[in-house]
């Protein structure tokens, strides 16, 4: 099947046979890249999943402890207690390069070294369930930066893993057998062409030999 | 130089406070949005968002998925687990492989 018209030209076929090397060339980088990724994707969803679901147990408790410290104390001795944070989180990204996409990578950085300087509050007005809530909550951080991290790299390898396989399967499924396809139907054209060449001449041969020599009439 | 921020319900997330981290109790769901578009176009790295928001502005997040910031991740809610989160995971799994070969879910 040759889907649209192809010039059944010596140059065309040049060129058909070029495009074809590329594509075979570059669908064995594309697999390559495609098998790559997807081996360091499985590491890292695997990762994911674990992170998560430690942050997600993580973040229960410290829901848990927090509704306890709140029945400890009025809602408007909670609140003061909260109101004015003494910590500061800022946050470093910066770029790692896997197979071609680019992945952030987070690093927190606390305004002030000190891990007490979480306690917003007084010690003397509120409950100590208050501190241990706090406390697990300061302590699940680093995984839930390390989530973020990782969910997010997840997220943009499995876009470009996508990518990458449908390209993979276009040049695998479409172009290669089509151009395939075409190279096929112009060689056999150009020999067809060719062969005809060959038998007018004979024809013509055989003609003028009859004419100069008139075999048929001896 | 980025912040984190915290989107959700007061009672979920007035804890992050303490952290430094900033947050948004968010009350409608207009509200939900507005907020976090403003959010996710100023300079946050990273943004958490509770379950229950997030479910209220799928689309939104959709947006930002493959932008490499901010990282928009779903964090359960005083409310409970709803799985959403986990569900997220599974999807990207599906989007890369074909069909969920990891966690073994019913799709």
């Amino acid at each position: 099947m040759a889907a649209k018209h192809v010039n059944p030209t010596r140059m065309e076929l040049t060129r058909l046979k070029k495009k074809r090397i590329t594509a075979i060339r570059g669908h064995k980088l594309l697999k390559d890249k495609r098998d790559e990724l997807m081996r360091q994707y499985l590491d890292l969803v695997r990762e994911n999943m674990e992170v998560r679901k430690k942050v997600e147990a993580g973040i229960l408790s410290v829901n848990k402890n927090f509704v306890i410290a709140k029945a400890g104390m009025s809602e408007a001795a909670l609140n003061t207690a909260l109101m004015a944070p003494k910590q500061e989180v800022s946050l470093d990204t910066g770029e790692k390069n896997v197979m071609s996409v680019d992945i952030p990578t987070f690093e927190y950085k606390t305004r002030t070294a000190d891990e007490n300087d979480i306690y917003s509050y007084g010690f003397a007005f509120t409950s100590g369930d208050l501190d241990g809530a706090v406390k697990s909550l300061a302590d699940i951080l680093p995984a839930m930066i390390r989530l973020a991290e990782c969910e997010k790299a997840c997220q943009l390898m499995a876009a470009e893993i996508e990518k990458t396989r449908r390209r993979v399967n276009a040049l695998e499924h479409v172009i290669i057998p089509e151009t395939e396809e075409n190279i096929k139907y112009i060689t056999m054209k150009l020999d067809e062409n060719e062969r005809s060449t060959q038998i007018r001449l004979m024809k013509v041969k055989d003609m003028m030999l009859e004419e100069a020599h008139h075999y048929s009439e001896k | 130089m980025y912040k984190i921020a915290v989107i959700g319900d007061y009672d979920s997330i007035y804890g992050f406070a303490t952290l430094g981290l900033s947050i948004c109790p968010v009350k409608t769901r207009e509200e939900a949005r507005d907020k976090f578009k403003q959010l996710a176009e100023s300079d946050y790295g990273i943004i958490y968002i509770t379950e229950a928001a997030a479910a209220e502005l799928e689309d939104e997040i959709e947006r930002y998925r493959e932008k490499t910031l901010p990282a928009v991740i779903r964090i359960p809610g005083v409310s409970g687990n709803t799985g959403a989160g986990v569900e997220g995971v599974r999807k990207t799994v599906e989007q890369a492989v074909g069909s969920d070969i990891l966690f073994g879910g019913v799709s």
